[in-house]
């Protein structure tokens, strides 16, 4: 709770919070309500310019309402964004403490396997998953998590390494607690606050790898909104109509840059070194 | 009765001898002091007794506790035999205690491990605990965090978590060097008197010769390593020992008394 006011009396943070909160309304309004039918075309009212017949942001080739498609492309987003960010906790923590806390040639040969795959583009990785098994959400996603997964699990190593190294843990073996007691109680607890800072920084990352994914065609179909989806279908047409691309480009940028801020604000309420004295 | 026999101890590290063909015995309800300067093997034959060397490390010679031989035990084993009949304090109550967890949670841990308290169970007993080493208020105490305790009171929870399960031996690695002398006196007066009263043997480990007189009798001095002199604090002040046992008294006087004309004066 602490760190929520302290997130609050920071610009950055505020900048962070607004935009998390924005996307999860955002998705939730448009599961049951947007202006328009996000999906339905309508060739009557196709290159509608922002505010005519009632279309907030205009409308495309196809008269797909602009607004109502950034409402329901929020979606893909947040739930990309998330689902990324699970995996790669998941996955991160799991390889990191396969590193640690394992015999030591297993944990040598662990920490080559993290190497190599950080070594390994993520949006490389997403592209040979989609080519084996389709481009889909699911793929971008598991790609995506895997992908940052490597990198969440490089800091946790250390971090566990940091904390396997203090006199409590030390203290706690000198008392008869078992590897997964320590894990569970002294090791995760401890290392939680950079846990949390490295995966908000990675949902940041996952809706840009995403957006940028559908926008390559190897993410989310094409007939469901998305905000890479909506960048790929508009590009076309960018010297005649600019705003059609902008928006979905500043959803993109707002969004990333929300969490890349959140992280940010995080790691300087939750690390006492750089916290204000107040 | 011998408790802990430790019999050609050898640690390396690194391709380095740390630890020197160390034998000594500790007896049933003896109190042996452990000396020596920094560097000199102490912590590392504390820590190859109760299993818990860096990985890196490798151990030969011989840990027998109860006649039982502990080197080269599988590490579940190890964990039952830890916190229930061999325990330790540790030097630094600063960090010695989990930062995020209730100090009653960590008082409670090795009674929920080795005795199998319940939850609840454990809460009374914690509180009883935290009574009986002298912390003030142990209701309220443990539910308090490590920060709010001052370096004295986590030494009293460092000193109730490893006599909380009763052990047969209790090793002490340089329990009041982080503390302020005022405080060091009371921390060595409970330490002596609960390990008096449950009978349990103390390894005291120390540099501060000081310090010892009050806590042990017994004394094994330790100097690169090896084993110099097993003697006792009688023959000490007598003046009956080895060289370097002398070199440590003279250091420790030189400390507390500088005089102008010694050479090794505030050194």
């Amino acid at each position: 709770m602490t760190v929520l006011r302290a997130l609050w009396h920071k610009p950055t943070g505020i900048f962070g919070m607004v935009v998390l909160l924005g996307l999860v309304l955002a998705s939730v309004v448009s599961w049951m309500w947007t202006p328009f039918d996000p999906t339905a075309t309508d060739p009557d009212h196709a290159w509608l310019l922002p505010f005519a017949n009632g279309h907030l942001l205009g409308t495309d080739r196809l008269g797909h309402d602009q607004f109502s498609q950034l409402l329901a492309g929020s979606r893909e987003t947040l739930l990309t964004a998330i689902l990324a960010m699970l995996i790669a906790g998941v996955v991160g923590i799991l390889l990191a403490l396969a590193a640690t806390v394992t015999p030591r040639w297993i944990g040598a040969t662990v920490v080559q396997l993290i190497d190599i795959l950080i070594a390994f583009p993520v949006l490389l990785l997403a592209m040979i998953l989609a080519a084996v098994y389709g481009g889909s959400t699911t793929t971008a996603v598991v790609a995506i998590g895997i992908g940052f997964g490597v990198n969440v699990a490089r800091v946790a190593r250390g971090e566990i390494n940091a904390v396997r190294g203090t006199d409590y843990v030390l203290a706690a073996q000198a008392c008869g607690a078992s590897t997964g007691r320590i894990v569970r109680r002294h090791l995760l607890p401890n290392i939680a606050p950079t846990l949390i800072v490295q995966l908000s920084l990675t949902m940041a990352l996952a809706v840009l790898a995403e957006a940028a994914l559908t926008y390559l065609g190897y993410g989310t179909s094409p007939n469901t909104p998305s905000w890479g989806g909506m960048l790929a279908e508009q590009q076309a047409y960018l010297a005649a109509r600019p705003l059609l691309v902008i928006w979905p480009g500043l959803a993109v940028v707002v969004t990333v840059l929300g969490l890349n801020l959140l992280g940010d604000a995080l790691r300087e309420a939750t690390d006492p070194r750089l916290r204000d004295v107040s | 009765m011998t408790l802990l026999e430790i019999t050609d101890l050898t640690v390396r590290i690194g391709g380095k001898t740390v630890v020197d063909g160390v034998s000594f015995a500790l007896e049933a309800g003896e109190r042996l002091g452990m000396i020596g300067e920094s560097g000199s093997g102490k912590s590392l034959t504390a820590l190859a007794a109760i299993g818990l060397l860096p990985e890196e490390a490798t151990v030969t010679g011989s840990v027998r506790l109860h006649g039982r031989e502990l080197l080269g035990l599988p590490d579940r084993a190890l964990a039952k035999i830890r916190g229930e009949q061999l325990a330790m304090v540790f030097q630094e109550p600063m960090t010695a205690l989990n930062p995020l967890m209730r100090i009653g949670k960590q008082l409670a841990e090795p009674l929920r491990l080795h005795r199998g308290l319940s939850r609840g169970a454990a809460r009374a007993r914690a509180i009883e605990l935290a009574d009986k080493v002298g912390l003030p208020d142990p209701d309220r105490i443990v539910r308090a965090f490590p920060h709010q305790l001052s370096g004295g009171q986590r030494q009293r929870v460092g000193i109730a978590i490893a006599l909380a399960c009763e052990p047969a031996v209790l090793i002490a690695d340089e329990p009041t060097t982080a503390l302020d002398v005022t405080v060091q006196a009371e921390i060595l007066a409970l330490l002596r008197d609960l390990v008096d009263e449950q009978g349990a043997s103390l390894l005291f480990i120390t540099h501060d010769l000081a310090v010892l007189s009050s806590v042990v009798s017994g004394l094994v001095v330790l100097a690169d390593g090896k084993l110099v002199e097993r003697t006792d604090i009688a023959a000490l002040a007598h003046g009956r020992h080895d060289p370097h046992t002398a070199e440590l008294l003279r250091a420790a006087r030189a400390a507390a008394f500088p005089t102008p004309g010694d050479p090794d004066a505030g050194s």
